[in-house]
């Protein structure tokens, strides 16, 4: 040292810890760590959640009728071989894709112009923001029931107001009209969904650093120009997932449909998630109803597969 | 307090080593800077010191104690952190007492422990703020006083400074510098500034992609570079650089550059007659001669910089810009020429190949280390 | 370019659409609770004879007070509390270890958790409930409330992790790494440093999930089978099989469920989005 007399003003020194307290503990111990703190979560997935769906697939290749003592052996494929001849199945995929992209495509553009509204700063924006974002909380058949009395011509204001927009002729139940009773339960997810859109693309528009407008500005984009430019590929990513996580909630959320409508009149309401529900809990066939989920599964994994496949070929197009 | 053994660590993420192999003593209380430049591995190094990473292989002792598997909160070091990290949620004298609780010191101790470091820090009138209140100069006390009050065995600092205004930073450089003096721990001090490591280390470890390059007081390291790293990274302005062939005769040697001119060195053991080497000349080592008292190689004038007490002057030397330090205000013209001669005591000479420098006769190796 | 007036012009333009646009956000998003309110509100006679007026020409509070006085409602609305708060609790307390370790560490079987509980966001839930109830019955868990309470947690975890990761995501890592150099373990360190520096972040969660648990129908109506375990949905659905569909005591029951989940919700909606934007600045 530098001839520095250090002057120790320092009383009591740390004890000293033990030597190596075993190499191989710490090591091990350092590779289970995160082990621990997602082991309840994984537990209870497995436990509430992966088991279940197992045994849930099983159940496709057997007999499980809830009333007939005589059932629970295994029928192979038959299930599936029954479900490609069922005509009502065939029409509640297509009601399926109906209901879900009909859905979907107004939660998201309304969502997108109510997150666009949300992200300036105006006065009683705090108060607006809690409004309406209010049906995210309500529970959804209640929300069901709801619509369904609207939609109701002696007791709901929604077909008079048809009549006086002129796009009705006389005041009737669209619920009961089987060309347009999808649009019902469309119209109060529509409601419930905007929400979910408005919330997670508000946050990602608040997460654009504000200099990169500055900056657009100062380059001389309009406004336009700006969203085009700069909002739109912020919010790319936020967009593909969330469309895609939703696409799939929304295929499986048969509440409004089951509340509202039963998936009649004549079935034309009546989709995949629905149809499964009323086999199992109208029928008590849960053979048949788990061969049902099952193909909705491989549907539906197919498709967030399809959907990841495009975007990894044009990102990597794009670089 | 207690002396810190570095033996052969290594560090590695996946197939990526960051450190390769890093030995480093360091002595009951002395101040050690590792400086380098970005992603060279310092922090890495302390961050394993601290117990923050695992040692991929080798062994790090504290007191004589390998804790290489010990946690953190047993190692008794403290460390101060770039970003400070104090914890939003509790007041001063709450992010300065938490170890100390969790010590299960007694309330009292704690207390007078406070006061002490606050009074030292000039942190008094802030203890009950919370960290958000506090300006930058203050929070980066905090962090100090932090570590203080524990007397730990041990100080680690991050780049402390760097989230300071320049004349901030002076004066922390200088109340650290001080601090220790009076508390005389052992501290590793990481930052990429060569005047923090110059001005403020007792040793400074030159570090350069995961290997140092060389350990030495500020004044080894100024004076007599291991490497072309050590030279061209310590220092400003920074070293000259010329690339050259040595010829050695008799006790005389001399660098032929790339245009023919000569230069004359102090000759070297360890070159040989033709070999290619760099030469190095610290900017203050090369002298403005008008008078022709010294023999003295030509250059053209480029730019002169006046920086009040001294002068800049830059010239160009068969094709390759020079920089000479000058404390004369010499009236030179731009585009004139004029004449220089290199102090060739000062003068350097490296292996262009292995980029170490090639030692006169007379100097003795030590500090060396690769 | 544009004159002043022109440019003021082109301002009141905009700010007169853009709330005009808001004001059709809000009435979309609350007219139909405001129909839900008029309906609770109007007499029995009269619901019929007047089911499109906006406002009925007398109101009664008859449907509330035979929903707290004469029907089980009080009962369900508690058993609904139990249930809903002691999921959110759970879920909250999980999804925090769990996200805590997704945003701190990086290890294998990472990606197969991540991957699984995507995957449980997939499934149609409606399959799931014969063998669950399979899974559930010889532990004498259904028909209970603790049984409902396993099944919400299990279900609300994985969003509430991923939600939950994104909140942490926003703490530097330096906080409690100062806190283990300071004598912390690290859990020590996530449950005395990181968590208090969450709590909107966990205010967001419970929220969430209170209001999901508090929704539930398909697996409160399939797992339950007793009045004394029912929760309010189901609740709700009894009436209109006991009392023929008596819409104005449904829609009084509707208005007073609907209070505590959305004075939850209002409560935490700001943070959801605070929550939901932190992570997304970290990528
Ligand atoms: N988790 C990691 N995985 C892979 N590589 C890493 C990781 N952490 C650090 N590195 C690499 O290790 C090297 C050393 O990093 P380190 O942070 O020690 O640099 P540094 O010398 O402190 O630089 P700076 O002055 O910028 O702080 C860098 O090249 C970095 O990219
Ligand atoms: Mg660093």
């Amino acid at each position: 040292m530098d001839g520095e007399q250090a002057v120790n003003t320092m009383t009591d020194v740390g004890n000293r810890p033990a030597a190596r307290r075993g190499v191989f503990s710490r090591r091990v111990s350092g590779i289970l760590e995160p082990y621990y703190y997602v082991s309840p979560a994984l537990v209870l997935i497995v436990a509430v959640m992966l088991m279940p769906l197992i045994l849930g697939l099983s159940y496709a290749f057997r007999d499980i009728r809830i009333l007939n003592p005589f059932s629970g052996g295994f029928v192979g494929l038959a299930h599936f071989q029954t479900l490609m001849h069922d005509s009502a199945f065939l029409g509640a995929l297509v009601n399926t894709a109906w209901w879900t992209f009909g859905s979907l495509f107004f939660q998201f553009t309304l969502g997108l112009v109510l997150a666009l509204l949300l992200n300036r700063h105006f006065v009683g924006r705090r108060l607006v923001q809690a409004l309406v974002f209010l049906p995210w909380a309500v529970p959804t058949f209640l929300s069901g029931l709801n619509w369904a009395w609207m939609f109701n011509p002696v007791v709901g204001p929604l077909p008079h107001w048809m009549v006086s927009l002129g796009i009705m002729e006389t005041p009737f139940n669209i619920l009961s009209d089987p060309d347009l009773a999808m649009w019902g339960p469309i119209v109060a997810n529509i409601w419930f969904g905007i929400p979910f859109f408005a919330i997670t693309l508000l946050a990602a528009l608040q997460s654009i650093p504000g200099e990169l407008y500055e900056a657009a500005s100062i380059d001389g984009a309009n406004t336009r120009q700006q969203f085009f430019s700069i909002t739109i590929p912020f919010l790319a990513p936020t967009i593909a997932i969330t469309l895609m996580l939703r696409t799939i909630w929304i295929a499986n959320f048969a509440d409004l449909i089951v509340v509202m409508t039963k998936g009649g009149p004549a079935d034309s309401t009546q989709i995949v998630a629905s149809y499964i529900f009323t086999q199992a809990f109208r029928r008590l066939d849960f053979g048949y109803a788990s061969a049902i989920a099952a193909v909705l599964l491989v549907l539906l994994l197919a498709y967030a597969l399809g959907v990841i496949a495009l975007r990894r070929a044009m990102t990597h197009a794009d670089s | 307090m207690a002396s810190i053994e570095i033996t052969n660590a290594r560090k590695s993420y996946g197939a990526v080593d960051v450190l390769h192999g890093i030995n480093l003593d360091i002595q009951d209380g002395e101040f050690i800077v590792l400086v380098g430049p970005s992603g060279c591995g310092k922090s890495t190094l302390l961050r394993m010191i601290a117990g923050l990473e695992d040692i991929t292989s080798g062994d790090i002792s504290i007191g004589g104690t390998v804790i290489n598997d010990l946690q953190p909160k047993d190692r008794d070091i403290a460390m101060v952190f770039q970003s400070y990290a104090l914890y939003p949620h509790m007041s001063v004298a709450e992010n300065m007492s938490y170890a100390l609780t969790l010590r299960k010191t007694a309330k009292e101790k704690v207390a007078s422990a406070i006061e002490n470091v606050a009074g030292v820090l000039g942190l008094n009138a802030l203890l009950e703020r919370r960290p958000k209140a506090l300006s930058g100069g203050q929070r980066q006390r905090v962090a100090m006083g932090r570590a203080i009050v524990r007397q730990p065995q041990a100080f680690l600092f991050d780049e402390p400074l760097s989230n300071l205004d320049a004349r901030l930073r002076e004066q922390m450089r200088t109340e650290i510098r001080k601090l220790h003096r009076r508390l005389g721990a052992t501290s590793v001090y990481v930052t990429h500034d060569q005047i923090e490591a110059m001005t403020m280390a007792d040793r400074i470890v030159a570090m350069y992609n995961g290997i140092v390059q060389q350990v030495g007081t500020p004044l080894e390291i100024y004076d007599r570079p291991a490497n072309i790293f050590v030279a061209s990274f310590i220092g400003s302005p920074a070293m000259n650089f010329l690339e050259g062939i040595y010829q050695a005769e008799g006790d005389k040697a001399a660098i032929t550059l790339e245009d023919g001119t000569v230069i004359p060195v102090l000759p070297s053991p360890q070159a040989e007659n033709g070999q290619h080497i760099t030469l190095g000349a610290r900017p203050e080592h090369i002298d403005i001669v008008q008078d022709g008292s010294r023999p003295a190689v030509s250059s053209n004038v480029e730019l002169i910089e006046p920086m009040g007490l001294s002068t800049l002057v830059h010239v160009t030397l068969a094709g390759k810009p020079v920089k000479i330090f000058t404390l004369a205000r010499p009236d030179l013209a731009i585009g004139s020429q004029v004449q220089i001669a290199f102090n060739m005591d000062k003068t350097h000479i490296f292996d262009r190949q292995s980029e170490q420098r090639l030692l006169p006769l007379n100097e003795p190796r030590h500090t060396q280390q690769t | 370019m544009s004159t002043p007036g022109n440019s003021a012009l082109r301002k009141t333009v905009y700010w007169g659409t853009h709330y005009l646009m808001i004001a059709a956000f809000v009435v979309f998003a609350l007219f139909p609770l405001y129909w839900l309110l008029k309906v609770s509100v109007t007499p029995n006679d009269i619901l019929y004879t007047e089911g499109v007026r906006m406002w009925p020409s007398r109101t009664t509070w008859d449907n509330y007070t035979f929903v707290m006085t004469q029907s089980n409602f009080p009962h369900y609305f508690m058993n609904s509390v139990i249930v809903s708060g002691s999921t959110a609790f759970f879920t909250c307390i999980i999804a925090a270890v769990t996200g805590y370790a997704f945003s701190r560490f990086r290890f294998r079987g990472k990606i197969i958790i991540v991957a699984l509980m995507l995957i449980t966001q997939m499934f149609p839930l409606v399959m799931l409930i014969a063998p669950i109830f399979r899974i559930l019955a010889p532990l004498g868990l259904t028909d209970s409330l603790t049984g409902l309470i396993i099944v919400y947690t299990a279900f609300n975890v994985p969003f509430a992790t991923f939600l939950m990761q994104s909140f942490f995501d926003g703490i530097p890592k330096d906080l409690e790494e100062a806190a283990m150099i300071d004598g912390n373990t690290r859990f020590e360190a996530f449950r005395r440093i990181i968590l208090p520096l969450t709590l909107p972040g966990i205010a967001a969660t419970l929220g969430f999930v209170f209001t999901a648990a508090w929704s539930e129908l398909l697996f409160a109506l399939m797992l339950v089978s007793s009045e004394s375990a029912s929760t309010f949905p189901v609740g709700l659905l009894s009436f209109v099989s006991k009392f023929g569909v008596d819409f104005g005591q449904m829609m009084a029951a509707g208005v007073l469920a609907l209070i505590p989940a959305c004075a939850f919700f209002l409560l935490i909606q700001r943070y959801l989005v605070q929550g939901l934007t932190a992570g997304a600045v970290k990528g």
